[in-house]
């Protein structure tokens, strides 16, 4: 493909910058310097960059409108638990587990819904988180209404593998003849049929991936709260993730990743005024929308800076096709 | 080379195609001409596996096709060029023309047609990085057939290539159509336009309410009365 291999070395570079940071982080934690609050805003960055980046595979890579990410975030969190709790085995297990579990749902809810386009796709998907969070409520292995409690197993060295991995994984299955597929279905599903990709088995493969994360995200999301609870996976918090990867620009890896990031932080200082915080938040958003409705990166990543201050010093273009 | 016997195709209750037999031979330019609704669309459509027939037989070499998905039907050598063009409009030229060569793998033979198809459209490889939705419809309709041919197809389905353009425009992409054509890919070209079809084709069909009512050398065709019924509407 015509990526060449300056991106690829910058999407590198940054992942190493990024783990550098993350030793240093794990000092501070360790010495004590950064206090718990911190630290727990830490790890909701940390797992709403994992949603954030396994939504925009589904819906800024593959164009697949889907907003009941909640429901999957709700079946991971569910499964770690068990896992944990009732089983008694180790959290990384329960993070695979939860994966699987999650993209067993995505698979299920993938292949009759995938078939369906724009809004009923959404609503059906909308209907898909609902079906979790009340099915959740009605069993009462899982405590029910009253939810479940989980230990606290969540520490930041598997956090960061957790989104590091993310990332990398999605980034790379963008960049293949694989990702190349979705990007095209998202531009013209017609098309790309005609075309000879397999239009079917790559929305329901974006669509498992994105959930297996999603289900990470939910075993990360259960060992840090102490409780799930039904309630917690409504379809507000698929608007949530939704929102990270509208606001950060559709098709924009960095942007989602971004827009986790700021909103998150917005969201956590806002915590001290919940009177005015939803007000705030969704002047925010409005705000954005008005003045940048593409979201804040485009279809742009951030390595497309580094490139072209590169080009700017006089980097070579390359010419050659190379197709994977 | 495709060979089409009697094939019955449904919207839902809307009968679309009924008992349409066609026959293409290889290395011939065969058009299929008809008024808006008439079911040229529909035809393309079923060959290349976007559509299933209810009944009917698609033999392509020899091979059956009614009713395949149309990842096999492109590995077997039929590409589309669909109604309207349908580039990736946020992906550059190069993109586009590389998707086209998405079921292949041998990397020398993609280079190769990256070649030729530069060679067909010189202005494609001008505008190599430009976001091809910034394309003039004349451009997009190019880049819309070098990427259907970049699937190196034996059959290649043209869905009304003049649609929107300008009459120049039509003129050079028809030259264009003979030249593919020249290089010994068989072209089944579906037109509105029907002087310029017959113009360049070898054998015609007409196509009137979901039949087949005339067919013939665009010659033969080309002087009746009939053709310039079917055409302008038909009764």
């Amino acid at each position: 493909m015509a990526k060449s291999t300056k991106n690829v070395k910058s999407f590198w570079g940054t992942i190493v910058l990024v783990i550098i940071l993350s030793v240093v982080i794990q000092f501070l934690i360790n010495g004590g310097t950064l206090n718990p609050f911190y630290v727990n805003t830490l790890y909701s960055i940390g797992i709403n960059i994992i949603l954030a980046a396994s939504l925009h595979l589904i819906i800024g890579i593959t164009g697949q409108f889907s907003i009941g990410h909640a429901g999957f975030l709700a079946v991971g969190a569910y499964a770690s638990a068990i896992v944990t709790m009732k089983l008694a085995l180790p959290f990384p297990v329960a993070i695979i587990a939860a994966g699987l579990a999650a993209a067993v749902a995505g698979l299920i809810i993938g292949i009759p819904t995938l078939r369906l386009r724009g809004d009923y796709l959404a609503i059906a998907t909308l209907g898909f988180g609902e079906i979790v969070r009340i099915a959740f409520l009605n069993i009462d292995y899982v405590g029910g209404a009253s939810g479940m409690t989980v230990s606290h197993l969540i520490t930041w060295p598997i956090l960061i593998t957790c989104v590091l991995i993310t990332i990398i994984v999605i980034v790379n299955f963008t960049n293949s003849t694989h990702g190349r597929a979705c990007l095209a279905i998202r531009e013209n599903e017609i098309a790309a049929d005609a075309m000879g990709i397999n239009t079917t088995f790559y929305k329901v493969m974006a669509f498992a991936i994105g959930a297996f994360f999603a289900g990470v995200a939910g075993a990360l999301h259960a060992h840090n709260f102490y409780i799930i609870q039904p309630v917690n996976f409504g379809f507000l918090k698929s608007f949530d993730i939704l929102i990270f990867v509208v606001l950060g620009g559709l098709g924009s890896m960095s942007g989602s990743v971004i827009a986790a990031i700021l909103l998150t932080i917005i969201s956590t200082f806002l915590s001290s005024y919940p009177e005015v915080r939803m007000v705030i938040y969704s002047l925010v958003l409005i705000v954005m929308m008005l003045f940048r409705p593409q979201g804040l990166m485009g279809t742009k990543e951030i390595t497309a800076f580094f490139k072209a201050g590169r080009s700017a010093k006089g980097g070579m273009q390359n010419d050659k096709h190379t197709v994977a | 080379m495709l060979k089409i016997k009697d094939i019955n195709v449904y919207y839902g209750n809307i009968h679309a195609l009924k008992g349409v037999s066609l026959d293409i031979q290889a290395g011939e330019i065969v058009t299929l001409i008809g008024a808006n609704g008439a079911g040229k669309s529909t035809l393309l459509k079923t060959i290349s596996g976007l559509l299933k027939p209810k009944s009917g037989e698609i033999l392509f070499e020899g091979e059956h096709l009614a009713g395949k998905v149309p990842q096999t039907i492109v590995k077997r050598g039929i590409s589309q060029v669909p109604e309207g063009r349908r580039v990736f409009a946020n992906m550059s030229v190069e993109e586009n023309l590389e998707l086209g060569a998405y079921l292949r793998k041998d990397k020398s033979g993609i280079q190769e047609d990256f070649q030729k198809v530069y060679q067909l459209f010189p202005r494609l490889h001008e505008r190599l990085k430009q976001q091809s939705g910034t394309l003039s419809g004349g451009e997009q309709q190019m880049l819309a057939m070098g990427r259907a041919l970049m699937a190196r197809p034996r059959l290649l389905l043209l869905d009304e290539p003049s649609m929107g353009l300008a009459p120049l425009l039509v003129k050079t992409i028809f030259r264009i159509i003979e030249e593919i054509n020249q290089t010994g890919t068989t072209i089944l070209l579906v037109e509105q336009n029907a002087n310029m079809a017959l113009s360049i084709a070898d054998r015609a069909y007409v196509i009137e309410t979901g039949k087949i009512v005339a067919s013939g050398t665009a010659e033969e065709l080309g002087e009746s009365d009939q053709i310039r019924n079917a055409y302008l509407g038909g009764h």
